[in-house]
């Protein structure tokens, strides 16, 4: 344990959750073996063409918990999270292999289409892509209605879809306006209302926050910390002080290979491995 | 001796001149066009012109509603051969169009773009008009529609492509599957444009004249449905043109203002759907 402020703010997450000192002390017991995996990858290797970018990873994914992927670059973690609903192979020459479980099911195997895995494991990307010929409104029901669904209170599903994204009160009175004119920080809160309103069991984060400013930043992991209540979290960060932030459960990646994957202030007070504490103290990367 | 930045300066006044002037250059042809089409033609535009069926020789007076009528004909039923297929072809090649085929289907749109249009001409009287032993609107149809077909592919790719592939991954993100993402968004975004780009090809096909020689020929009365030998405006321009008589020639002056106007409406319809697409961001 470095610093008892340095600790203080590792363990915030968990102090988010739950209120009582019981839950305290029983999360140090917890562990990565311990918690329920919603999502379990073994031996997961992924190729782009002759290059193989993950080398065998097999991680538990804990359910309704965030599990923040770090790493320098190239090192595979948004193709990891991208394997995780089966995104990566939509790249031309891309292609996975190794089993990738959700709840108890194979998503990877023959009979599993790769369009309703896609629904329960919900993703954000790194630059925010509302749809510019759709209306605020309409981004947020795109999925529903891109599906042809068409949900019997519309308005209703739009309004809970803005609030639980914490957007609402900015656009309520310019809904019929285009998603793209707002500012970058919205318009990803508002891709975040666009992936939730399929109500995902599952909710990627591919570098959420690398084309915000601080402030909007600040807003979006405070959303990460109330989505969690309901839904598990991966989020792929190039910052580790994020990872801090918002993550209880830390993997480290590094050329392709899972190196450490540990509790959050297990991995930056006292990681296992030297790799994971060269990275987290600033030595390379 | 000239310091090097007068010396700069100097250079700069030349070249820019040059370009001037050579703009100047340009622009003769085009403004004489317009103003010499206009004030030839527009004496023999009247009511008569809009309404009524050409006059036999040596009668005054006649219009060339029937020309108008062919013209809106043949541009309609190229639209209706052309669009479809160009707009499909231009999403396979933008899909697709990586592979082998799809490298040769684009470097025969790039070729048929070059292939004159009394080529065309030819091919359709071949394929159509010998088949049914007779001039007709519908072959005049097709061959416009051939001439417009590598440039709506082309454009449809083009555009296409310039929709961010981030679109596709947000949609594709949704469990939505690979055709929806490409119709209801890719296509979707990029309809304006693509829209434009129709608009632009269709305004080049409605003043070609070479292909509809032999396919629609023409025909100084109505011509009714899609199956006989049909008027159209660039035709009667030319055989109008190349006749002995005085009152037919400001006829065909008239045609051609008229088929000026109808080209530049296009265009500026085309030009103010891209407007009102950028207005829209």
């Amino acid at each position: 344990m470095s610093s008892a402020s340095s600790q203080s703010k590792i363990s915030r997450p968990h102090q988010r959750k739950g209120s009582s000192s019981d839950d305290k002390s029983r999360w140090d017991e917890v562990s990565v073996s311990t918690v329920v995996p919603k999502m379990r990858t073994t031996d997961l290797h992924a190729y782009f063409g002759q290059v193989e970018v993950l080398k065998g990873i097999s991680l538990q994914i804990a359910e309704k918990q965030v599990t923040a992927v770090i790493g320098p670059s190239g090192c595979g973690k948004s193709t990891f999270v991208r394997c995780l609903n089966r995104m990566h192979e939509v790249i031309p020459g891309a292609r996975a292999t190794g089993q990738v479980l959700l709840d108890k099911q194979d998503i990877y195997q023959g009979d599993v289409d790769a369009v309703r895995v896609r629904r329960r494991v919900g993703m954000v990307f790194q630059k925010p892509n509302p749809f510019p010929t759709m209306s605020i409104r309409d981004n947020v029901l795109a999925g529903l209605r891109l599906n042809g669904e068409r949900p019997e209170d519309p308005d209703a599903v739009v309004e809970k879809m803005l609030q639980r994204v914490a957007l609402w009160d900015e656009v309520k009175d310019i809904l019929g306006r285009a998603g793209t004119g707002l500012s970058g920080g919205q318009q990803q809160r508002l891709c975040i209302a666009r992936s939730l309103a399929l109500e995902p069991e599952v909710l990627l984060m591919d570098e959420p926050c690398s084309a915000l400013d601080p402030i909007a930043t600040a807003r979006v992991e405070e959303l990460i910390h109330e989505l969690r209540k309901s839904y598990t979290i991966v989020i792929v960060t190039h910052n580790m002080q994020q990872a801090a932030r918002v993550a209880n459960f830390t993997a480290f990646f590094y050329l392709g290979k899972l190196i450490e994957h540990d509790r959050t202030d297990v991995i930056f007070t006292r990681p296992k491995e030297q790799r994971t504490e060269d990275y987290i103290t600033g030595r390379f990367g | 001796m000239l310091t090097r930045y007068a010396r700069r300066r100097y250079v700069d006044v030349i070249v820019r001149s040059a370009c001037v002037l050579a703009t100047l250059v340009a622009l003769i042809p085009l403004i004489s066009v317009l103003y010499y089409v206009t004030r030839r033609g527009i004496g023999g535009i009247d009511l008569a012109f809009f309404t009524e069926l050409p006059k036999p020789v040596g009668e005054s007076g006649g219009g060339m509603a029937n020309a108008l009528q062919g013209t809106l004909k043949l541009v309609f039923l190229a639209c209706l051969f052309g669009i479809p297929p160009g707009v499909m072809a231009g999403m396979y090649l933008a899909e697709f169009g990586q592979t082998r085929f799809g490298k040769w289907v684009r470097f025969s749109a790039d070729v048929m773009s070059g292939v004159p249009s009394i080529t065309v001409g030819i091919f359709v009287y071949s394929l159509v008009v010998l088949r049914a032993k007779h001039f007709s609107a519908f072959a005049g149809g097709v061959a416009l529609a051939v001439l417009m077909l590598p440039t709506v592919t082309r454009t449809t790719e083009e555009l296409l492509k310039l929709v961010p592939e981030s679109l596709r991954e947000a949609a594709l993100g949704l469990g939505v599957p690979q055709w929806r993402a490409t119709l209801r968004v890719m296509l979707r975004t990029a309809a304006p444009g693509i829209a434009t780009g129709v608009m632009l090809a269709v305004a080049r096909v409605a003043g070609e004249t070479a292909p509809l020689l032999f396919t629609a020929f023409s025909n100084p009365f109505w011509s009714s449905g899609f199956n006989e030998p049909t008027a159209s405006l660039p035709m009667n321009i030319y055989n109008y043109a190349v006749s002995p008589y005085e009152e037919w020639h400001r006829q065909a002056w008239a045609a051609a203002l008229v088929l000026l106007i109808l080209v530049l409406l296009l265009n500026i319809s085309a030009r103010l759907l891209v407007r009102s697409r950028v207005g829209a961001r």
